[in-house]
């Protein structure tokens, strides 16, 4: 919870394919004055939906607009809110980080305990691929950029819900 | 690709990728697509280097998009077709029209073009009557006006480029005001979407958020589906705009024509019947309530619930008040048995910044306030903290996104206006409110002492016309048997002030969106649906210059609209606000550079007729009602009159400057 009743709040949209779905979705949010935080976007199993699972920010009445205007969108066949659904999600991130001689090493640790990969090598810098929600990726950040991170690039999350128990 | 985390950064970019078309990233074309979007991506202001194309067709056209030349636009289930007998090969544009007339369309109103010359050429053969208009906002409010007056969706066609944009405008009218419309753009052939092609422009792109849905068909296969879908997402649910962009190589293109019985849209499923326990819990609340007040809007109008909300108001012994777009809803006035009017007992009024003094009172001292079919917008509520401050309110409407986003809502209903009304009543039939006439007398009274304290009022004194007054006097000279459209401004609010109308579908204004320039294609669209009846276009000098061109349309026509302007030689409702908040500094709204209205009707072949004096009011208006032909009436009134009261913005509806 931030200032103001201001939450972070993760939303998954399944959707049609049509051309210009995202821009629906994404025209929505700024024409409206809601904010995307994070926004990732891809095809499910079921031919001719995808998913798209969005980050956004905002009080209990701006949630709950999103929510309805999302579903308002005619190609929207169902959204998630995730503030009632127990949910997992996860993020990916490729991070090149500076390796030199004398920190080669501390980078391979990191790497380890966060269970990262490395996944590129070249002579002064490693590109490592790790896994994790929002907390994991910031942790292994903050620890590497004491290192020295060059490029970031961050998939945003993926979220659905956990499967009922019975 | 890096760039700078902005506001709405995503959506111009999708924007480009939906501008472009763009295929999936595995699909062999799309090397050459994402080379065609590097460059629109080198343009983007927000970028900060050149592209990797290879990261960017990775990371970003990794969602998917349509496969070119596969399946366009529209649904992703295929229609679920059902034939009989034989179906025909037809091109494009005959399947358009026998779309059409599948829908019952029997008039759309248009402009031609290159893009759509296909479509015209079918015209004749079709039987569907074209109007043809003098610039496409013309056909966009035209189809408006017909489709408010008749509840039937109204139709308009233009060409691609300049043709589509210069419809937003009234899309975005009909988009506000919940109007059934289905627009139809011609677009450049499918192979040169993307390219800049003379009068190519990303029509669905543009009016994405002005529409309840748009259509690009780029498979003349889908064509047939897509119509039907158009039309059922207009007039259904909350009612809308639908634009269908029509590339020229897609109606030239043949296919059999079926029309697909169904539509099938899965993401599209609005609520109708509301629920019953919400209702029940609204029966309760009333029953106990002891000033309720009942706040009418456009919902009722497109629901067809009129009926029941007389004789809810009449079961619960509630007032009425309406909002600009539920004017009719609710009869003004009732005929007595000498013939005579008087004002309806239960009547309001309108609310809201120039709402009568007694609707504004009632519901800020309401107890419980049924909101049906209305938005609580910022017009209405004025400052949203001190709105109804003692009421309970409950709020029937289709549109779950209308419910608790202005004003908290107590007891939401989502559905229609119509059937949720109509089981309120059957309950109230079978559990009245107890002791109806003792304990409504006080709160009745109480609202009679408001109308007694503050009348609409103006005095016709001297030798200049006072606006009012022509209103007045033409809704006398009518009888109040007529329907009005408005312009936007001072003429609209004295329109819903001293028009006393009784019917639904009566007053067409641009109650959203606000405007100016509506008025008179309107009038022309209700005049086409209804050749005769009176049609009254309600003007000012200001907004009736916006689209005048369109008078030639109803000259050619035989569309004998009647245009009443109130000249008074400014942008009236701008001056006003100058007058009372910007220390009378008139900068741009005076007029006083104005053409000759008399000879500008007869240039177009219209009637033009002019009053100055209030004792000339009269004999113009009879002699402007009595000849079957267009008639441009002018009245040179009062410069510097203001509508009132007024409730400054972001002010509680109760602190109205009366005079």
């Amino acid at each position: 919870m931030e200032k103001n009743g201001k939450q972070k709040h993760t939303i998954g949209v399944l959707v049609e394919n049509q051309p210009g779905v995202l821009s629906r979705v994404a025209g929505l949010f700024s024409g409206r004055g809601f904010n995307i935080e994070c926004l990732t976007v891809a095809v499910t199993h079921e031919p001719g939906l995808s998913r798209i699972t969005l980050v956004t920010t905002g009080d209990e009445h701006i949630l709950e607009q999103i929510v309805k205007q999302l579903n308002k969108l005619i190609n929207v066949i169902k959204v998630y809110d995730f503030r009632e659904i127990d949910f997992v999600d996860r993020e990916m991130a490729l991070i090149k980080v500076r390796a030199e001689p004398a920190t080669r090493a501390e980078v391979l640790r990191i790497s380890d305990i966060f269970r990262a990969k490395v996944v590129d090598v070249s002579p002064h810098f490693y590109t490592i691929e790790v896994t994790g929600n929002e907390t994991k990726i910031g942790a292994i950040l903050e620890l590497l950029s004491q290192i020295g991170i060059v490029e970031l690039a961050r998939t945003g999350k993926a979220a659905l819900a956990r499967a009922k128990k019975h | 690709m890096d760039i700078f985390w902005q506001f709405g950064i995503v959506r111009e970019m999708t924007m480009i990728f939906a501008g472009l078309r763009c295929v999936r990233p595995n699909d062999p074309e799309v090397r050459v697509c994402v080379f065609s979007c590097v460059d629109s991506f080198n343009r983007f202001p927000y970028n900060d280097l050149s592209i990797p194309w290879e990261l960017l067709a990775l990371n970003f056209v990794s969602f998917p998009l349509a496969k070119r030349g596969g399946a366009g636009a529209g649904g992703c289930a295929p229609a679920q077709a059902v034939v009989k007998g034989d179906p025909m090969k037809l091109k494009g544009a005959q399947i358009f029209f026998e779309c059409l007339k599948k829908e019952g369309v029997e008039v759309i109103f248009g402009f031609p073009g290159g893009a759509v010359l296909d479509i015209y050429h079918e015209i004749p053969k079709s039987g569907i009557r074209h109007i043809l208009v003098r610039h496409e906002q013309g056909a966009a409010h035209m189809a408006d006006g017909y489709a408010r007056a008749t509840g039937r969706v109204g139709v308009c066609l233009v060409t691609s480029g300049p043709g589509a944009t210069n419809t937003v405008t009234g899309i975005a009218t009909a988009y506000l005001d919940s109007v059934p419309m289905v627009v139809f753009t011609g677009q450049v052939p499918t192979a040169l979407i993307g390219n800049d092609a003379f009068q190519e422009v990303d029509i669905v792109g543009i009016s994405r958020p002005c529409t309840k849905h748009n259509y690009l068909v780029k498979d003349v296969n889908d064509l047939a589906r897509v119509i039907k879908e158009a039309f059922y997402l207009a007039r259904t649910g909350r009612p809308g705009p639908v634009l269908v962009d029509l590339p020229k190589d897609v109606i030239q293109a043949t296919t059999e024509f079926r029309y697909p019985k169904k539509v099938e849209l899965v993401g599209y499923r609005p609520t109708v019947e509301a629920h019953l326990g919400q209702i029940k819990r609204a029966h309760q609340l009333i029953r106990k309530s002891r000033n309720p007040v009942l706040y009418a809007g456009g919902g009722v109008i497109l629901s067809g619930a009129s009926h029941e909300l007389m004789r809810l108001a009449d079961i619960l012994q509630a007032p009425v008040t309406t909002t600009l777009m539920g004017m009719g809803c609710f009869p003004a006035v009732v005929r007595k048995e000498d013939g005579s009017k008087e004002l309806h007992p239960l009547w309001l009024g309108m609310l809201g910044m120039h709402g009568t003094y007694r609707a504004n009172m009632a519901v800020q001292n309401c107890d419980v306030l049924v909101a049906i079919g209305a938005r609580f917008d910022d017009r209405v509520t004025g400052k949203i903290a001190g709105f109804a401050p003692h009421a309970k309110i409950i709020h029937i409407d289709i549109d779950p996104t209308s419910i608790s986003k202005n004003v908290p809502v107590d007891i939401p209903i989502v559905g229609d206006c119509k059937n949720a009304m109509e089981r309120l009543i059957a309950m109230f039939e079978e559990e009245p409110v107890e002791d109806l006439d003792e304990v409504r007398a006080p709160w009745l009274r109480q609202i009679e002492e408001w109308r007694r304290a503050y009348r609409m009022a103006y005095r016709q004194e001297g030798d200049v016309i006072k606006p009012q007054y022509v209103v007045e006097k033409l809704y006398e000279l009518s009888d109040g048997d007529a329907i009005v459209t408005t312009e936007v401004g001072q003429n609209q609010m004295w329109a819903a002030q001293f028009f006393h109308l009784t019917k639904p579908r009566s007053f067409l204004s641009s109650g959203g969106l606000g405007t100016m320039g509506y008025g008179l294609p309107a009038a022309i669209g209700a005049q086409v649906a209804f050749p005769d009846r009176l049609v009254i276009d309600i003007a000012g000098d200001g907004s009736i210059q916006m689209n005048i061109q369109e008078l030639i349309t109803a000259v050619c026509n035989n569309l004998p609209v009647k245009v009443a302007i109130l000249n008074n030689r400014f942008l009236g409702m701008v001056r006003q606000w100058q007058e009372l908040f910007y220390e009378k500094v008139y900068c741009a709204t005076c007029l006083d550079a104005a053409p000759d209205f008399v000879k500008l009707a007869d240039a177009y072949g219209a009637v033009g007729l002019r009053a100055t004096k209030p004792e000339e009011v009269e004999p113009v208006i009879r002699e402007a009602f009595s000849v079957r032909r267009p008639v441009l009436m002018e009245f040179v009134v009062e410069a510097e009159e203001g509508v009132y009261p007024m409730v400054p913005a972001g002010k509680d509806i109760s602190e109205m400057l009366l005079v």
